[in-house]
Parts: structure tokens; C-alpha cells; sequence
């Protein structure tokens, strides 16, 4: 009888291609050709392993119906649909049916007759209800002043790309907040919220989703959303243990107050830790990466006196404002970056709930779509740049693809969503999960110094898994790479935004000087990122939502040392509650005038790298998770949890 | 453009595109000496625990079994009443039924936690299929060196996570909870 790796019974011809496969790998090793002929011929990919062609590995299954790996989804055709962009949440009063029962400072978990559930899922800790617990903190000081609501749901009509390669599909998302999924119905990515420092709002988020067993092989309806790198307390932070059920709703309380109210600048906290580009997505525990990838997240912006929105105003970015106050996305465009692997039996996006390493797409969406087009005048255009996962890092440049050869300069204005404290200039970024970079393109500029009438946003940067980047930069110009591809048209326009060749200054970095005494830690901890025997750990201990490992002293500073003891693995480590700065890389110090001299919540663990952080903890208290964001690494327990409490601790090795 | 263009896309069940990609039907040996197969048998329908050892493994196999040994413990009876344990091994050549049962018993597992060996070919599909398998093949060749995870999987509810076999018991016994009760408890219409 003969099998394939499905296990099902093949012919006798398959089998036969099977045993050469074994054999050919034999030969190959007998015949001891080193790397590099095996890299000439083609046999070896550039992370060093054998290519899994069929004839070469036995266990290399052939793309077909069924499967879902790299390199076997259903080629598209790009540039065929315009750049969505999402719409903005609406904000509602409290007399929508669904604050129906209204928003209340401790969790409301009475029983909702109809569910036999609390109807709020706050106070629930890794599924089991806390009495007493999760009241919002500082609500008193900071009242709610404006209410959403959002509910997260399947939509089974989502397409992708006009392309008919690919039929529509079925996602979760978030809608705007309307009871009727018709005509609102959940999309991906999420409806943008949008917020203003020192104006408190509260999102009800509904968990609306299909039961488990309609999931469409991956997605768990047990959901908390996390809003990432804002300043919150844990009861409004969405982290890993704090999930719901269906039929559930859970108030999210943002006091949008900047990070040091109720420490060193009160009322309001420090202008320097304002923040602009955020997003908010799924942290259920163990479960993040499917549910991330199903859907579950979308952009968060803050506004400030400073970054207003509004190109004639405060720093005078790029955009325009409604006169309702949320941005028109004229010309400040949020673009949410996520690469999928679609099943060529199906035509559906799949994903690998076996998979340990991370899941590496070879599909891209913009916003939503399969490689779409935006056109843009002659003028700076503000793009906010996030990489959504799940485990994919990138090098992004800015290609004429009529002419590759050019080296295209622009601007980096904000790292992970925090303004930098002036703009940098560069040729390309590197993104890896979870980080956002704020950019600015003056397309009248490249229109007329590179001749250009259309750009990429390109990903040059080569990874064949989950892994790790082979850190090899591709050849400008392959349209499979393409992001987006950025159509200027019409004759230069009126620009009232800011030139950020002109040297403007945003916020200072708060310091972090050795000679301040204000900038002191009150402790340096350690913390190794390993992996032993296939499990990833931290300090060699695994995620669990009952060991919180360390407890960091409130209102103080500390400097976090990151280890990656591994050349075969890189890292995008996040931490919860408050951003860092990055003080050096492998005893360098981070230089002046870089876009990492910045304050950031993601940092790259890059090959054997060390990495020391500077934080100040301030105002909140309990528990934050600090973790590897390849979710895939997440979800199997590269994870900490610690606690913010009046007295810390002194473990340097938690 | 529209979608005119007709395409031939299949509708696969999405329990049954993860019985392909993930769970061969192939056929093992207990440790007490029965035939099964492992899909039709060992999964189908029901909420397991899956994990890969070797008889002499010195190195990440005698704490993940001790641990599994305290898991079931915790779990009480619920372990071979609706939740199944599997071990199964990476040595097929070596480890038998006979040599399977002496190390069952040497460790101490009780009923509902099952032993397995089969063709050599079969046991190397089946790792593979589960994800026990690294993308580096000098890495992959050192068994000494293999994954230590503990699969998870509630079949009839689509539902598939892993944890590290050295965290500790408790969280992980939470965890296989959560997985085998929360799509009934919460997930169901």
C-alpha cells in the first residue's frame, strides 16, 4: 500500500517519486556538495535549508487543493482594486439600545438572562469571574466624555481583490456598532477609531462571533482586544488572560491622558509621551495569532493641540479634518500591512493551527485588499505604516517601477506611532510585527526629480518561514513585493502640510541621561529570549496567567536588558503599559538623529542581539504582559507577566 | 472588472481540510498491543493531548512526561472519560509495544493515556502532520533535540493549540480545560 503525507493511498507512480525524493537527498548529501553549489544550483534557499521542491524532499507535499503553505497560493493579479480606506467608528450617545445596560465604573456582571452569562466579560480572569475586580482606575478623575460601541462578527462576503482567483471570503472583523449585520456588517481591518488626548472615552465591544465549531478551521470565539502601546490600565488594556465569550460585552475605559498624570506631570502626564498612530487587535492567550489573522484588528489614532489632524494647524502634518473633527484621509492614510496564505482548493485564506515556527504569507493585503492601488496628487502625503502579522518582517522602500534602479529618499516621522523628535530621512525601513512607522512621501518632489508616475511601497526583504528574515535585501522592482503601488496624477496642488526637509521639531525624548537624576533606574533586569527543544520561553519559563513574575515598582524607572541567544531566530518583543526608549544594541548606543532614537513598544531581537531599554512605569497598577509579537511565538508562551504595584520587587532575572 | 470568469473553487469541509493537512488516518500500535488508527480511532470526535518521546530520551522527555503524569493527575477521570492522552514515539525501530509498556508503567500513567509505535514511515508522517517537526533538517535529524510541545486539539470543534510540556502542570491542565469545555461551555448556539 502507498501513502502520501495525507496519509491516503497514492499510486504506485507517486510513491515511486516519493522513494526518489529520498533518494536524491541521499545522493546530495553523499555526493557532499557544499552550500554554496547547492545554493548555485538552486537547491538551497538563502536561510539555508533544502528548497522543498517535490523530487527533493519527500515530505514536501505538492501544492493542491487543500494545502496551505507558502508558495502555493492562487496567483493574483495586482493594482486592480483602489486602496480602501476604513471608515472612522462613529461615536454614540448613551441612549443606543446598546448601552442598554449603561457603561458602570466596576465590571456589571450580573446575569444576563439570555445568555446565562454576566453581560460584561470585565472581572472575568482567564475565564473565571474575580468578584471585585477590574473597576476602572482614575474613571473618577477622568469621566467619559464620548461613547462607542463596536461588535465583532463573521462576514462571509469579503472580498479581497476583484481578481476572480479568488472568491470572496469569510472573516471576522469589527463593525461600527449597529445591531443590523446587513447594513453593518464587520469588516477588516476594523473601523479607525479615533481620539483626543484629554478627551475620555469608553468602547463597548460585543463579541458577536460565530460558535466555535463555524470558526472555518481557525479563529476562537473568545476574544480581548488590546489596544496596543496606550497608556491604560489592565482592565482596559486587553491583555492575554482577560478574555470574553459570546454573548458578552466588555467596556474599554481610555483615560487619554498622556503617561505621567499621577506621577511626575500631573494633571495631565507628560506632552513628550503623546502617541498617534496606534491599532488595536486580539490578545485572546494561546489563541492570538488565528484570531488576529481571521480579522480582529484595525487602527486606533490619537490627536493632540499638536498633532492635529489638520494641516494648518499644531505641527502641520499632512490632512485635513472633518467638520466633525475626524480625519477626511486626504492625505494622511493608514495603511495596515498583513500577508496571508490562501488554500488554492478553496480559494479561502488558511492558516496553520499546527505550526510552531510562524506562519510567512506570500499574498499581500493593504488595508484589506490583495495588492491595490491609491492615487495620490503632487504633494507630502502622511502614510502610518503597521505590519499586522502575523510573523513577517519587513524592508520597505519607495520603487519607480519604470525605473528600479533609483534610490528614492523619504521621510520617517514617528516610530511605532511617537513622533520622533524631528524627521529622518531614509531610503528604507525595517518592520516587524506590530510596529508602525509614520512616513512622508512628497510625490510633487519625486514626480519631479525622478521623473516618476507611479511608486511602490516595496518589501525588499527577503524571509522563506516564520523564523526569521534571511536579512538578504531582494532586487528593486518584482512586482510580487509590491505593497502598493501609488498612482500620481494631475498637476501639483496646494500643500499646507510641513516640509520635512525644513528640520521641524516634534516632541523631545523624555530623558534618559546617566547624568540626570531624574533618569535613574531603580533596578536593570534580564531577560533572555530562548528556545529549548521547540519551546519557546523567557528566562527559560513559559507564559502561564497564574505566575506573575515580577513586580516593577510603581512611579519608578528601570532598564530592561533583552537577550536573543539564537542566530537562527529573530524576535519582536512587545511590552504592555508604557513605550521604552532603546538605549543601545550590542554595547552601541542608539545615535542621535536614527529612527530608533525614538520612543518605541516593539523592539527587534535580531540575531544574537542585546538590546537595553529604558522605561518609566507610572500611574497605573496590576498586571501587564511583556511578550514575543510573531504571535505565532506568543501563542506558545514566549510571554511574562509582571505587576505594577507601590513596592516592587528586586528580581534581575524574572 | 467582475467576477465573471467562472472558478472552480472546491467547498472542503474545514473540520475535513484539518483531518487532511493534520490528522492521517495511519495505523499505529498501542502499548497494549491493539491496532488503531489514528484518525478514525484516536481523534475523531474527541479532545486529546499529543506529544512525541523516545524510551531512552534522556534530555526534554523524562520532565515533560513527569509533568503529564502530575497533568493527569489534575485532570482526575476525566482523562479516558472525554479527554485522551498520546505519546507517541519518534524511535518506532527501537521502542515497541513491550518496550512502550514498561515505560507506561515505569512513569506511572494511568488509564487514558495511550502509547504508540507503528511503521517507521507512518510514526515520521504523523510528526510531521502534527507540526513536531523543524524547518531545518540538521536540526530536525537530532532527536535528542526534538519538540516538546503538547498538542492540543478538540476535533469535532475545530480547535488546535500547543504548549510548552515544561510549563507548569497546573497552567497547562487549565489550559487543556479550557480547550476540551469552552466550545460546549460557551462556544456552542
Amino acid at each position: 500500500m502507498y501513502r502520501t503525507i495525507f496519509g491516503e493511498k497514492v499510486s504506485r507512480a507517486r510513491w515511486k517519486q516519493l522513494l526518489n525524493a529520498q533518494k536524491n537527498r541521499r545522493e546530495i548529501i553523499k555526493a557532499g556538495l557544499s552550500r554554496r553549489e547547492l545554493f548555485k544550483m538552486g537547491l538551497l534557499s538563502g536561510a539555508g535549508y533544502l528548497v522543498a521542491k517535490s523530487g527533493l524532499s519527500a515530505w514536501a507535499a505538492e501544492c493542491g487543493p487543500g494545502q496551505c503553505q507558502l508558495g502555493c497560493s492562487p496567483p493574483t493579479t495586482p493594482f486592480l482594486d483602489p486602496l480602501p480606506i476604513m471608515p472612522v467608528l462613529p461615536e454614540r450617545t448613551l441612549a443606543d439600545p446598546g448601552f442598554d445596560p449603561p457603561p458602570q465604573e466596576c465590571p456589571n456582571n450580573a446575569n444576563n438572562p439570555a445568555t446565562g452569562l454576566p453581560f460584561e466579560g470585565r472581572g472575568q480572569f482567564n475565564g473565571v469571574l474575580q468578584p471585585g475586580t477590574d473597576c476602572f482606575q482614575f474613571f473618577q478623575r477622568f469621566p467619559p466624555e464620548k461613547f462607542f460601541i463596536s461588535r465583532m462578527r463573521e462576514n462571509a462576503n469579503f472580498s479581497l481583490t476583484s481578481d476572480p482567483a479568488i472568491p470572496d471570503q469569510t472573516i471576522w472583523g469589527f463593525n461600527q456598532g449597529g445591531e443590523d449585520p446587513l447594513t453593518d456588517p464587520a469588516i477588516f481591518p476594523a473601523p479607525t477609531v479615533v481620539s483626543r488626548y484629554q478627551t475620555p472615552i469608553v468602547i463597548r465591544r460585543f463579541n458577536d462571533l460565530p460558535p466555535q465549531d463555524q470558526n472555518g478551521g481557525f479563529g476562537v470565539p473568545e476574544t480581548s482586544t488590546h489596544l496596543h502601546n496606550f497608556h491604560s490600565g489592565p482592565e482596559s488594556d486587553g491583555g492575554p488572560c482577560r478574555f470574553f465569550f459570546r454573548g458578552q460585552y466588555y467596556d474599554y475605559y481610555y483615560t487619554m491622558q498622556q503617561a505621567g498624570f499621577d506621577a511626575d506631570s500631573p494633571p495631565n502626564g507628560d506632552i513628550r509621551e503623546s502617541m498617534s498612530t496606534l491599532w488595536y487587535h486580539d490578545h485572546r492567550v494561546d489563541h492570538t495569532a488565528e484570531n488576529v489573522y481571521k480579522g480582529l484588528a484595525g487602527f486606533h489614532l490619537i490627536f493632540n493641540q499638536f498633532d492635529t489632524g489638520d494641516e494648518s494647524t499644531g505641527f502641520h502634518l499632512p490632512g485635513h479634518l472633518n467638520p466633525d473633527g475626524t480625519p477626511k484621509f486626504d492625505f494622511d492614510i493608514p495603511l495596515f500591512v498583513a500577508d496571508k496564505l490562501i488554500d488554492p482548493g478553496t480559494g479561502q485564506i488558511c492558516f496553520d493551527t499546527f505550526g510552531l515556527d510562524g506562519l510567512v504569507g506570500d499574498t499581500f493585503l493593504v488595508n484589506g485588499k490583495i495588492q491595490p492601488f491609491f492615487e495620490v496628487k503632487k504633494r507630502r502625503y502622511r502614510f502610518r505604516v503597521l505590519d499586522g502579522g502575523p510573523s513577517r518582517f519587513y524592508e520597505i522602500f519607495v520603487t519607480n517601477p519604470d525605473n528600479p534602479s533609483q534610490v528614492i529618499p523619504f521621510w520617517v516621522i514617528a516610530n511605532d506611532g511617537n513622533l520622533l523628535p524631528k524627521p529622518v530621512q531614509v531610503t528604507s525601513f525595517r518592520l516587524s510585527v506590530a510596529e508602525r512607522y509614520d512616513i512622508i512621501i512628497d510625490f510633487n518632489k519625486i514626480a519631479r526629480d525622478f521623473g516618476a508616475t507611479r511608486l511602490w511601497l516595496e518589501n525588499r526583504l527577503e524571509q522563506v518561514n516564520g523564523r526569521a528574515p534571511t536579512d538578504k535585501i531582494l532586487p528593486a522592482g518584482q512586482i510580487q513585493n509590491a505593497l502598493v503601488e501609488l498612482r500620481i496624477v494631475g498637476d501639483p496642488v496646494a500643500d499646507g502640510s510641513v516640509d520635512p526637509a525644513t528640520g521641524p521639531q516634534f516632541y523631545a525624548l523624555p530623558s534618559n541621561s546617566d547624568n540626570d537624576p531624574n533618569a535613574q533606574p531603580r533596578i536593570t533586569r534580564t531577560f533572555r529570549f530562548e528556545r529549548s527543544n521547540g519551546q519557546w520561553a523567557i528566562n527559560g519559563r513559559f507564559m502561564d496567567c497564574n505566575d506573575i513574575r515580577f513586580t516593577v515598582q510603581r512611579n519608578s524607572i528601570e532598564k530592561w536588558i533583552l537577550l536573543n541567544n539564537s542566530g537562527g531566530w529573530q524576535h519582536p518583543i512587545h511590552n504592555h503599559l508604557e513605550e521604552f526608549q532603546i538605549l543601545s544594541t550590542n554595547g552601541v548606543s542608539t545615535p542621535n538623529g536614527s529612527v530608533e532614537r525614538s520612543r518605541k513598544d516593539v523592539v527587534r531581537l535580531g540575531f544574537n542581539d542585546r538590546r537595553e531599554l529604558f522605561f518609566r512605569f507610572r500611574d497605573f497598577r496590576n498586571d501587564y504582559p511583556m511578550h514575543c509579537h510573531n504571535t505565532i511565538h506568543e501563542d506558545h508562551a514566549m510571554m511574562v507577566l509582571w505587576d505594577v504595584q507601590d513596592t516592587g520587587d528586586n528580581n534581575t532575572r524574572p | 472588472m467582475t467576477k465573471a470568469r467562472p472558478h472552480a473553487f472546491q467547498k472542503i469541509p474545514p473540520r475535513e481540510l484539518i483531518r487532511r493537512r493534520h490528522l492521517p488516518n495511519v495505523e499505529l500500535i498501542t502499548h497494549h498491543g491493539k491496532r488503531v488508527r489514528f484518525y478514525d480511532d484516536l481523534v475523531k470526535g474527541k479532545k486529546v493531548v499529543i506529544n512525541f518521546m523516545y524510551a531512552h530520551c534522556g534530555k526534554v522527555c523524562p520532565p515533560v512526561i513527569a509533568n503529564l503524569v502530575r497533568v493527569q493527575g489534575l485532570l482526575r477521570d476525566r482523562v479516558g472519560h472525554d479527554i485522551f492522552f498520546y505519546s507517541i514515539t519518534l524511535k518506532p525501530e527501537e521502542d515497541g509495544p513491550e518496550e512502550l509498556k514498561n515505560y507506561a508503567e515505569m512513569h506511572g500513567v494511568g488509564p487514558g493515556w495511550l502509547f504508540l509505535t507503528g511503521r517507521p514511515n507512518d510514526v515520521e508522517l504523523l510528526r510531521r502532520a502534527l507540526g513536531f517537526s523543524y524547518a531545518d533538517p540538521a536540526e530536525d535529524a537530532d532527536k535528542s533535540n526534538h519538540i516538546g510541545m503538547l498538542r492540543f486539539g478538540n476535533e469535532p470543534f475545530l480547535r488546535w493549540a500547543a504548549c510548552p510540556g515544561q510549563a507548569h502542570a497546573k497552567w497547562i491542565a487549565t489550559t487543556i480545560l479550557e480547550e476540551a469545555d469552552f466550545p460546549a461551555r460557551y462556544g456552542a448556539k
